[in-house]
């Protein structure tokens, strides 16, 4: 591979390059789902391709082949330079990358079990038990469940002397009871809706989830949703489970603070984002509890933005989001450090595959645990009057990041410290920062879990990856809930 | 680009490596090019060529597949084993029927009557697509502003052998331009895409999306509350796509479907007739689904009934046996199966809504409008209830407020929890269909409509 890599980058310099990485990505999937009893779906894939990027005339041009002989590879790295003169006639500055050291290096997703190496029979098995187990309820109309493992080996040189080779394994399953009766459809999911939890991490993922011993709750719950009273609507104090906090923050705080979207490039698309440069280092993002990071490094957990290198060859770093409820850091790139001052690139940049471009993503963003012992049903006891909102089942956010609404499978009245009743269809909304200025409460690190969200889209063409959101429960004051009721 | 004599060879070669009882290799691949740009400048510009090889093999009433986009033997042999592996597993599915032969599948190449290959989209270079993105923000610098967008090209195919001697081939280009324009409290969009690059004027949509940006500037806010809305195409597009999943017969089945137990039932107004159609000539893609089936035109909605879903062939075999059999209408594989295994089934992609009566263009219907919101886009779409189709979303890139059948100029963004059985039902008024895309749903050949009651739940701050 290197020898490729080696032949693109002669090739763009040969052609007045002034910069060329390459990076060559071997892909392998496995996807794996039941319904109803049987198998849905089963398939495997591999993808193998090498994409060239390159500055020429001071603009950007990448070209990507499947294609790796010698000719093919030549000719894909004319191409990005041909790609990056077109785009030179249509530029008002240079592009200029903050430095970074050539890095030479190896690295591997740490997992105990390649989940590569277990047997379909062993997968299937699992999904189908858990597949019983949902539809021995009565009322669940609907069983769904999957599995799904994947495996990237990349190699990424640079005409700066970088020559980094990683290998990332992801892992994730989940599974969804439906309940159809009257004139309403009622889902309950596990761990996870959207397809469960994921983690960069092997098979023991799998293992330790726990998928078979909550099938039948989770069933259960989707059933009990049809005799529970509609969330009312109003004001009220809302407290949220871990998993639909992560989804809470990778909307309006992991997209608003990449810094591609605050300087205008997703404008057309994906959108901007409230979070204009000045506000850096003064806006009361959140209050005093808020503290979130962007940390990209294996220390901070196996979250599906864990990496050692991103995919222009920068070091996987730990930046202060918000800190103390101030906002402190944007998720930069090696072209875009410079416009907050910034001397080093914080390490973002990520590419679905070989055939895209990479570009700003999220890696793990997280919200830190509180200090002081606190669990979820401490936190619920502390509560006189609220709503208790678990698993996610509709998110939208408008294209600034300012106005919210979620929807969550399933709520429960708090009265007086306690859970007094089930509520079907709840749903939150607001405004980004008002909403984090009203967090007065969050669960210390006992409860806390880094999530996984595998289908983050963004970019033309669309990328889509996995991002991480480390999160426990935490209470919301005063907050508008069930508008998406209102009629 | 792979051709269909190599890729027969490439079929020819797996059934050699394969001991399965039924094989099947699906054929896709493009060759894409995409020009962005922002803040005025080209920052992005890509172009990539890929061709996947997906081997479905079949034994004894199991399947499965795998995928490849490496074509020497090696690689292929591989896939080939890792699909017999996978197919081996499970215990065998009575539903699943045989590949379908050329008889079976029917013939697709009646579906479209003229090609969507169009050489001159085919043959579109870096430096053309940069002359256009060019000429566009040198729209945006005479109206001074900002503008960000995309200029793409493609040539793609999709291909589909069987061990039973199917052989499907369809290839087509299409060119694509979207453009926002940014001012400093506002914005305009406009996108379009067609086969043949002819059929964009790209000049046209970056000064319509430049007077949007200008006539919306210093915004305005009202009350959330309920407005007649003017929707435009791609308005409409985006909202109306998230029903189409449930026109599937498989969804019945699974009883995730709004459409159980209405099928048959007047669902909308009687001004709603909605066809699925990949044959129509503003519509764009395969005229063969997963299996290779000939997509049939079907009638789903009728003055505002519900008469059919789609369906794939497997799927029609199991609805002919089930409980919901009397009551879902015709019941036949209609050519709109995704690729096998699946646990979606299938769903109609090519939808056209039937043209009005009495058709008005956006400036008609705004001058019959007393009080109400002309929406140039909306975004972020979800589903908040399955079973009502309540979705909910925001406007934006031009929200304008109507008043006395006038607009007043650019209004904040709102966001909306509307019902699309409701909306469909409040239909006053439709422009000629027109081909359309936006960013949440598939392109479709679709109107302007104009909705009374359309439900806005708050505003944002922008």
């Amino acid at each position: 591979m290197k020898t490729v890599a080696l032949l693109a980058l002669d090739t763009a310099a040969a052609r007045w390059a002034t910069y060329a990485d390459v990076r060559i990505v071997q892909m392998r999937n496995r996807a794996l789902t039941t319904k109803n009893g049987r198998v849905g779906h089963a398939s495997e894939s591999e993808s193998l391709g090498v994409g060239v990027r390159v500055i020429a005339n001071g603009a950007w041009g990448f070209s990507a082949s499947a294609d790796l002989s010698d000719a093919a590879v030549v000719a894909t790295a004319a191409r990005a330079v041909e790609i990056a003169k077109a785009s030179a006639r249509v530029k008002r500055q240079d592009v200029h990358l903050a430095p970074e050291p050539a890095a030479v290096a190896e690295w591997t997703t740490p997992y105990k079990v390649d989940p590569f190496s277990t047997s379909v029979e062993q997968n299937l098995g699992l999904l189908l038990k858990v597949d019983a187990e949902v539809r021995a309820v009565a009322g669940v109309t609907l069983a769904e469940t999957g599995m799904t493992f994947a495996r990237e080996e990349s190699w990424f040189l640079s005409s700066e002397g970088a020559d980094i080779h990683q290998t990332k394994y992801s892992t994730g399953a989940g599974y969804t009871a439906y309940a159809f009766a009257g004139s309403e459809i009622q889902k309950r999911s596990y761990p996870n809706s959207f397809g469960g939890q994921w983690q960069n991490r092997g098979y023991e993922q799998i293992e330790e989830m726990k998928l078979v011993e909550n099938a039948r709750r989770v069933a259960e719950e989707a059933v009990a949703l049809h005799r529970a009273e509609q969330c009312p609507e109003g004001v009220f104090t809302i407290i949220l489970d871990g998993s639909q906090l992560g989804l809470q923050i990778h909307e309006s705080i992991g997209h608003p603070i990449e810094l591609d979207r605050v300087l205008g490039m997703e404008a057309n698309f994906a959108g901007t984002s409230f979070l204009t440069l000045e506000k850096l280092g003064s806006l009361r993002y959140g209050s005093d509890l808020v503290n979130v990071v962007a940390d990209a490094r294996q220390e901070h957990g196996p979250g599906l933005g864990t990496f050692a290198y991103d995919d222009e060859g920068v070091a996987a770093q730990s930046t202060p989001i918000i800190t103390n409820g101030r906002f402190t850091g944007y998720l930069s790139s090696r072209e875009t450090a410079h416009t907050i001052g910034a001397t080093r690139s914080g390490g973002t940049l990520r590419a679905e595959g070989w055939n895209r471009l990479p570009i700003i993503r999220m890696t793990n963003i997280s919200i830190l645990p509180g200090e002081k012992p606190l669990t979820l049903e401490q936190l619920i006891a502390d509560t006189e009057h609220g709503v208790y909102l678990e698993t996610n089942k509709s998110w939208s956010i408008d294209d600034k990041r300012y106005n919210f609404q979620f929807g969550c499978e399933i709520g429960w009245e708090i009265r007086n410290g306690k859970r007094v009743r089930m509520l079907k269809n709840p749903s939150y909304s607001g405004i980004t920062t008002e909403f984090w200025n009203s967090m007065d409460a969050i669960c210390s690190r006992d409860e806390w879990t880094l999530w996984g969200t595998p289908n983050c889209g963004k970019g033309q063409p669309q990328q889509v990856v996995g991002t991480g959101h480390g999160a426990s429960p935490a209470r919301f004051r005063n907050i508008n809930v069930g508008s998406a009721y209102k009629s | 680009m792979l051709t269909r004599e190599r890729a027969s060879g490439i079929f020819d070669r797996i059934r050699r490596f394969s001991a399965a009882d039924e094989v099947e290799v699906l054929f896709t691949g493009s060759h894409f090019a995409l020009t962005r740009f922002a803040n005025n400048t080209i920052h992005q510009n890509v172009e990539e060529e890929n061709c996947l090889a997906s081997i479905r093999t079949n034994f004894g009433g199991r399947t499965a597949r795998a995928t490849a986009n490496q074509f020497d033997d090696e690689s292929l042999k591989r896939a080939v084993e890792a699909s017999e592996s996978l197919a081996r597993v499970p215990d065998p599915d009575p539903d699943l029927l045989p590949m379908p032969d050329a008889n079976d599948a029917g013939d697709a190449d009646r579906n479209v009557r003229a090609t969507r290959f169009f050489e001159q989209t085919a043959a579109i270079t870096p430096g053309d697509r940069a002359n256009v993105v060019g000429q566009m923000v040198g729209v945006a610098d005479r109206h001074k502003l900002t503008t960000a967008g995309i200029y793409s090209t493609s040539e793609s195919l999709e291909g589909i052998f069987n061990s039973r001697g199917l052989a499907r081939w369809h290839t087509q280009t299409l060119a694509e331009i979207s453009i926002t324009m940014l001012a400093e409290d506002s914005s305009g969009w406009q996108k379009l895409n067609s086969p043949d690059v002819c059929n964009l004027d790209p000049l046209q949509l970056a000064e319509t999306a430049a007077r949007k940006a200008v006539e919306s500037a210093r915004p305005r806010e009202i009350p959330p509350g309920k407005y007649t809305v003017v929707l435009e195409p791609s308005a409409a597009l985006d909202i109306v796509g998230f029903m189409f999943w449930d026109y599937s017969g498989m969804a019945i089945l699974d009883q995730r479907s709004f459409l159980n137990d209405r099928i048959g039932t007047k669902l909308f107004g009687e001004n709603i007739n909605i066809w699925d159609d990949a044959g129509h000539p503003l519509q764009a893609g395969s005229p063969f689904d997963g299996e290779g089936v000939r997509r049939q035109r079907v009638q789903l909605v009728e003055q505002g009934v519900v008469k059919r879903v789609v369906y794939a062939r497997g799927t029609a075999a199991k609805m002919k046996k089930s409980e919901y059999a009397n009551k879902v209408g015709a019941i036949e594989p209609t050519g709109h199966g995704f690729p096998l295994p699946n646990e979606m089934g299938e769903m109609p992609q090519n939808i056209v809504f039937g043209a009005p009566e009495n058709p008005q263009s956006v400036e008609q219907m705004i001058a019959s409008t007393g009080r109400g919101i002309l929406v140039t886009r909306l975004w972020y779409i979800r589903e908040v209830d399955p079973y009502e189709k309540i979705v909910t979303g925001m406007t934006r890139d031009g929200t304008f407020r109507i008043e006395n059948g006038k607009g007043q100029g650019g209004l904040r963004n709102y966001r909306f929890n509307q019902s699309l059985i409701a909306m469909l039902s409040n239909v006053e008024a439709m422009s000629v269909p027109i081909r359309a895309c936006g960013e949440e749903s598939f392109d479709m050949v679709v109107p302007a409509m104009k909705v009374r009651e359309f439900n806005f739940t708050e505003v944002t701050k922008f």
